[in-house]
Formats: structure tokens, C-alpha cells, sequence
């Protein structure tokens, strides 16, 4: 059991976070990426950062409802989440979800939600940068490899290419690339609402080919930096029958593995 | 005489040309007008940076190094080109013959600066050849895939060979018009390339040789008349488009999708209630429609995004959804919103300026299917790949926005989902109260 404090159990103390995780709906409520929140959280705990969560409070932001067309379930959601936020008087945001990460920063302001909002990856990086995190166990990665799959929303929907690189290039391993990445990379096949429907008839899965671009470069590991990317993949490996061989992880779970904060077996 | 006939001829083709090439582009020009305003003149530094980029520099061209090089060389040749048109439009008014040379063979460094500017562009026409011979090679020999695709049967196909076949035309017109000259003029002039073709005028009348310079002068000419008539009907209006449509670009990053401000309006007074007693008479005269359905619906821009595609493909061939065989071509978007403002602006001229509804729109009807629009994932790959700056991505949304808003047309799983977000806060059913569940390992 994590010891986590939400927004209202620091108004009610009178102070204030230094940042607010936004866990997100995927964080909240999907096993897969409940785990990366954890990871992520122990992070935090780590380095003894002053952060919260809304719990309770926090809705869907609206990305899946809006890409699908539905602007106006978006709009309801996005104001009752700019409600919450302004009147706690967030300044300052970090989501471990690419598509919370771009609806807060790119669409919420002109609805009246301004706040500084950071993926993971980048604030993950920071840490870094200022020698805040330093990675201790770094000896399972040793030589092997690892490919970084870019989500959508991050890379060229706001251009975020280098961050999560950098966050893996800690850990000692072998960072080896796909045949599309960085501005080519191809998508997983969740955005745009499609992770909640099934697909339109054609040759084949969106996740599986981009599976096959992974499994092409040979590596242990498939980096992920965003929940929908995670199930996509991991599903694209099963299908393929190769998960005893590659493993699917977050960026925050690897980082966190290497501070001896999660055990991986790779 | 003869002088006088040809200029005469010359005036008369000119006015012709300039009478259907106004009415070609007033026509896109009142089609573009026919969108939804949106105000895209911030930042015009970035703006031109961009254009002088992306249009002027083909930045976006050189993702992928072979096309690029090549269209470099026709796009260069093509600019290049124009200089000699100068001339050749001083000596059809005038009935002059290589007045410039003439004003100047008598300066040396003028003359010298004449004679290499003729032999550039000769040398670069060269290059032409090799690259328009290199792209119908791609196109009907190697068929690459992304410029053989369903959505180009037809016209498209035909557009791209048409100007392809006129570029070859062209640059013979040129020669045979340059090599005669030097022929009929011992060399004279000493143009590179042209003084290597004299040799195959050997044994020919001076009189026959000038009928090739004529033929070869009035070719060009018409060609090029022909040409600037064409290009508004064809995907080479490129040309000319990709500067605006480059200024005129987004400069919001491209997972930006704008929110739409008549709905913030609804929502803020279903939340308030009292604020809807309070103006209970501001009842719009037109009522709302949400999204788009029709070109009429899209804006200013997204038009301009139509007549600006090239068909290259370069979208299509990025677009996951098609890479795993869905029946989304981000082209085809483009494509079919052209055709049908096309369609539109066309029945509306037909009926003296005024538009009457046709029961038609760009969704179904022969143009972007539900099905189309329910396989993009969003990626913005299409955005990425376009060396012109368009996005369907903008008007695949805005129609989706229909789909669901006006016409309750969403798969079942996406109804659902819509309900859950509304009730319990996410996309799943599971209740709002156990977000924090996560805490438990
Ligand atoms: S945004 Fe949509 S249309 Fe564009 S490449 Fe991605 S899936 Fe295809
Ligand atoms: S939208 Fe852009 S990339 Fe796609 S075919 Fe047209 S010009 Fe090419």
C-alpha cells in the first residue's frame, strides 16, 4: 500500500504540492499501467518530492471523446476538471499519459486551464539532468538492447523525441532504433479513440505491424512512455507468441528498476 | 508583313490566355472563399520563415533524398526557365528577334553574361529531361507504389503524365528553337549545348532551318500559354499554392486540435443555469451545426489545403491505417474535398452566384466515407509527411465532429464510451470513487 496524499488532504493542511500527478484514466484503472503509476510514484517518494493526486477528484480529461468527434463530452469534462484544478490553484502538472499531457497543455488553456504540464519523460529527465536521480542497479540492462517506440502524442504532435531517449540511455543498455522512429514512427494504433472500438476491416492490426518493427531490431525490451502504447505492444507481442523472448515496460519502470526501487527480469 | 501577322498573333494569344487563365483562378480563388473564416496572420515572421523554407527551400522534400533531388531539378529548371521567357516575350510584342542579345553584343561583358545565362539554362533544361524521364520511369515503369493507388485512376494519373509529357515538349521546343538559331547564325552566339546539337541541321536549307526556330519559338510559346490555362485545373497548381499555404500554415503544435468555442458557450450555461435565465432570448437566428458535413462547413483553409495537394502520396504512404489496409487515404481526403468544392463551386456558378442545396455532401455521396473517417488514429503522420503543409487530419476531425454531434452516428463501443465519460468520469465503467485503488499493490 502506497502512501499517497490527494489535493484535498494537503488544502486541508493548508499547503501546497510542489507538482500535481495526473494519473490519468489508464493510470487509474488499467492493471497494466496501474503498475507504472506505482513505479513512477516510488520515483517520487525517492527523491522525497512534495506531490499529489486528485484521487477521486480527477476525471477523464476528454482526449479519447474529442479525437472521436465528441467535442461537447470533451468540453463537460474539461471544465469540471479546470474547475477542480483552479480552485486548488494547480501551478504545475506532470502525466505519465501522452494524451493527457497534450490535451492539458495544447487544449485546456483556451478553456481557461493554465498551468505548466510536463510528461513524465521530460520531468523524468530533469531529474536527471540535475543529478536527482541516480541509478544504482543498472547492472540487468547491462548490453542489452532496448527500443524506444515514440507515442504519437508526444513525438509529433509536441515534438518530444529526445527525452525519453535520454531517460534510457541511463540505464547502460543498448538503445537500438526501429525502422520508423522519431518523426516517422509509426503509430501503435490506439489514438484517436480507436483503443476503445474495434478496428475497421483491412490486412492486418495497426499494433501488430508496428510489433514486427520491434521485434526486427532484436531487442529485450519495447520502451514505452504512454499507457495505450504499453497495451497495444504487449498485445502485439503475444499475438506474436514471443513474450517469454521481449518484454514490454515504461520508461518510469525502467528508470525505476534502476534504482533499485521495482525488480524487472529481463 | 510577316513581322506584323506575328505579332499580331502573338498579342492574340496572349489576351486569350490571359482571359481563361483569370477566369481559371478566379474560380479557385472564390472557391477558397466559400470556407469558414479563420484568422492565421500571427507571428508573420515565423510564417515566413516558414514559407521560405518548407515552399522556396522544399525542406519538407528532402525526408526522402531521390524524389527530392529530381523535383529540385525541374522545380530549379522550371525557375530558371522563365528568365529566357523574358525575352522571348520582349521579341513576340516587339517582333524583335533576340532583342536582348542584340542590345548588348556589342558590350563584352554583357554579351559574355547573355551567352552564359542562355548556356545555364541549356544545361540545366538537361537536367530537366533526366528528371522528368526519371519520373515517368517511377510512375509507369517501377510503379512505385504510392503514385499507383486507387484514388489516382483517371484524371489523376492522366494530370500527372499530361505535365510530365509537356515538360518533355517543352524543353524540345527550346532546343529546336536555340539550335536553329545558332545554325542559322554559324554558331554566333556560342551556346553550350546547342552549339553540340548544330551539327544534326547539317545539309538543311537555311530556309528549313528557320521553320524549325519558328516552330520551335511559337511551341514554347504555346506551351507555356497553355500551361499557366492548365495549371488551375491540375495538381500542379501546387506551384503557386505552396507559397500561401505554407504562410498560411497552423503554427499550433500538431496534437493541437482547436476547441470549438460555440460549445464552450452551451456547456457554460447548462453548468449555470441561472446565467440561461437571465438571457433566455439570445436564441442564434440560424441554428448551430456542429461539425462539418460539407465544404461550406470547412475552413478557408482547409480548401486552400485542397487545391494545395500535390497527390504525392507522401501521406498516404505514412498513414498506418493504410499501411494495414483500412480504406483511409489522408490523399483521398484531400482529394475528394477538392472534387467536391469543385462540384460545388461549379453548380454554383452555373446558377448565377447562388447556391442551391444539392442534396449531396463531402461525407458518403462518392466522397470520404464513414468508414474513411473511423480508421484514423490521429497520428498526425500525414501532417508530418507533407511538403506542402496540409493537414487532412484537421478535416478528417471536423467531419467526425458531424458523424457524432449532429447524426449520432457512432459505433456502438464509442456511444459507450461517450456514456461512461459523462457518468463516471472515464472511459471504462468503473466508478469515479476507486481511482485511488491503484495505491493498493
Ligand atoms: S492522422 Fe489519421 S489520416 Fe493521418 S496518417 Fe494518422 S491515421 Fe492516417
Ligand atoms: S496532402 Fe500533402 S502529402 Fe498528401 S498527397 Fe497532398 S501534398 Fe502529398
Amino acid at each position: 500500500m502506497l502512501n499517497v496524499k490527494t489535493m484535498a488532504d494537503y488544502a486541508a493542511a493548508n499547503e501546497m504540492p510542489e507538482v500535481l500527478f495526473w494519473v490519468g484514466c489508464a493510470g487509474s484503472f488499467d492493471q497494466r499501467a496501474q503498475k507504472v503509476t506505482r513505479s513512477f510514484v516510488k520515483i517520487l517518494q525517492h527523491l522525497n518530492i512534495k506531490f499529489a493526486v486528485l484521487g477521486s477528484e480527477e476525471s477523464c480529461t476528454g482526449d479519447p471523446a474529442k479525437r472521436a468527434g465528441n467535442e461537447f463530452v470533451f468540453q463537460m469534462l474539461a471544465l469540471q476538471n479546470i474547475e477542480v484544478l483552479n480552485g486548488y490553484g494547480i501551478k504545475k502538472i506532470v502525466t505519465t499519459c501522452p494524451h493527457c499531457f497534450n490535451i492539458l497543455k495544447n487544449e485546456y488553456p483556451s478553456l481557461g486551464g493554465n498551468y505548466e504540464v510536463l510528461h513524465h519523460a521530460t520531468y523524468l529527465q530533469q531529474l536527471i539532468d540535475s543529478g536527482r536521480i541516480k541509478l544504482t542497479d543498472t547492472a540487468a540492462f547491462k548490453g542489452k538492447k532496448i527500443t524506444y517506440h515514440d507515442s504519437c502524442y508526444l513525438g509529433r504532435a509536441n515534438e518530444i523525441y529526445e527525452a525519453p531517449r535520454k531517460v534510457l540511455e541511463e540505464l547502460d543498455a543498448e538503445l537500438v532504433e526501429m525502422k520508423s522512429c522519431r518523426t516517422k514512427g509509426l503509430c501503435c494504433g490506439a489514438g484517436g479513440a480507436q483503443m476503445f472500438k474495434e478496428d475497421e476491416p483491412g490486412k492486418k492490426r495497426i499494433n501488430i505491424a508496428r510489433t514486427e518493427e520491434a521485434l526486427e531490431t532484436d531487442a529485450r525490451v519495447i520502451a514505452a512512455a504512454c499507457p495505450f502504447c504499453n497495451t497495444m505492444m504487449t498485445d502485439g507481442v503475444k499475438a506474436k507468441d514471443k513474450q517469454a523472448q521481449v518484454k514490454v515496460f515504461d520508461i518510469a519502470e525502467l528508470l525505476a528498476a534502476g534504482q533499485g526501487l521495482e525488480t524487472i527480469q529481463l | 508583313m510577316l513581322t506584323y501577322f506575328q505579332i499580331y498573333l502573338f498579342i492574340a494569344f496572349a489576351a486569350i490566355t490571359a482571359f481563361y487563365a483569370y477566369r481559371g483562378y478566379n474560380r479557385i480563388y472564390k472557391n477558397i472563399k466559400l470556407g469558414k473564416p479563420e484568422n492565421l496572420t500571427d507571428n508573420p515572421s515565423q510564417r515566413l520563415r516558414n514559407m521560405l523554407l518548407v515552399a522556396l527551400g522544399q525542406k519538407k522534400m528532402f525526408k526522402n533524398m531521390t524524389p527530392a533531388i529530381l523535383h529540385l531539378m525541374i522545380y530549379v529548371g522550371f525557375v530558371i526557365t522563365q528568365v529566357e521567357l523574358i525575352e522571348v516575350f520582349i521579341d513576340g510584342f516587339t517582333g524583335h528577334h533576340r532583342i536582348i542579345y542584340h542590345a548588348v553584343e556589342n558590350i563584352p561583358a554583357l554579351r559574355s553574361f547573355y551567352v552564359f545565362t542562355i548556356s545555364f539554362i541549356e544545361v540545366i533544361s538537361i537536367f530537366v529531361f533526366i528528371a522528368t524521364v526519371a519520373f515517368l520511369t517511377r510512375r509507369w515503369l517501377l510503379k512505385v507504389p504510392r503514385l499507383n493507388m486507387p484514388e489516382l485512376q483517371g484524371f489523376p494519373i492522366i494530370d500527372a503524365t499530361i505535365i510530365l509529357a509537356s515538360e518533355i515538349y517543352l524543353l524540345t521546343c527550346i532546343f529546336s528553337m536555340n539550335t536553329a538559331d545558332m545554325a542559322m547564325h554559324n554558331g554566333e552566339y556560342g551556346f553550350l549545348v546547342s552549339g553540340m546539337l548544330m551539327p544534326l541541321f547539317d545539309g538543311m536549307t537555311y530556309t528549313s532551318i528557320h521553320y524549325v526556330e519558328r516552330i520551335g519559338w511559337w511551341g514554347h510559346l504555346f506551351g507555356v500559354f497553355a500551361f499557366l490555362c492548365y495549371l488551375p485545373y491540375s495538381k500542379h497548381l501546387h506551384i503557386l499554392l505552396a507559397f500561401p499555404n505554407t504562410y498560411f500554415a497552423r503554427l499550433t503544435p500538431k496534437g493541437y486540435i482547436a476547441n470549438m468555442p460555440e460549445i464552450t458557450k452551451e456547456i457554460k450555461l447548462m453548468m449555470n443555469p441561472d446565467a440561461a435565465y437571465a438571457a433566455p432570448a439570445e436564441q442564434p437566428a440560424e441554428p448551430v451545426k456542429f461539425g462539418a458535413k460539407d465544404v461550406f462547413d470547412l475552413s478557408w483553409k482547409n480548401l486552400m489545403d485542397a487545391y494545395s495537394c500535390t497527390e504525392c502520396g507522401r501521406c498516404t504512404a505514412a498513414c498506418p491505417a493504410n499501411q494495414t489496409g483500412k480504406l483511409l487515404s489522408p490523399r483521398k481526403i484531400m482529394m475528394d474535398t477538392r472534387d467536391r468544392l469543385e462540384e460545388v463551386g461549379s453548380k454554383i456558378a452555373d446558377n448565377k452566384g447562388v447556391w442551391n442545396d444539392d442534396g449531396k455532401s463531402l461525407i458518403e455521396n462518392g466522397y470520404i466515407s464513414v468508414e474513411e473517417l473511423r480508421a484514423c488514429t490521429t497520428c498526425n503522420a500525414c501532417v508530418e509527411e507533407c511538403p506542402v503543409m496540409i493537414s487532412p487530419l484537421d478535416i478528417i476531425v471536423q467531419l467526425r465532429r458531424n458523424l457524432i454531434m449532429e447524426e449520432s452516428n457512432a459505433p456502438a463501443e464509442w456511444t459507450g464510451m461517450f456514456a461512461n465519460m459523462e457518468n463516471n468520469g472515464a472511459p471504462w465503467q468503473f466508478s469515479q470513487q476507486d481511482r485511488l485503488n491503484w495505491v493498493k499493490e
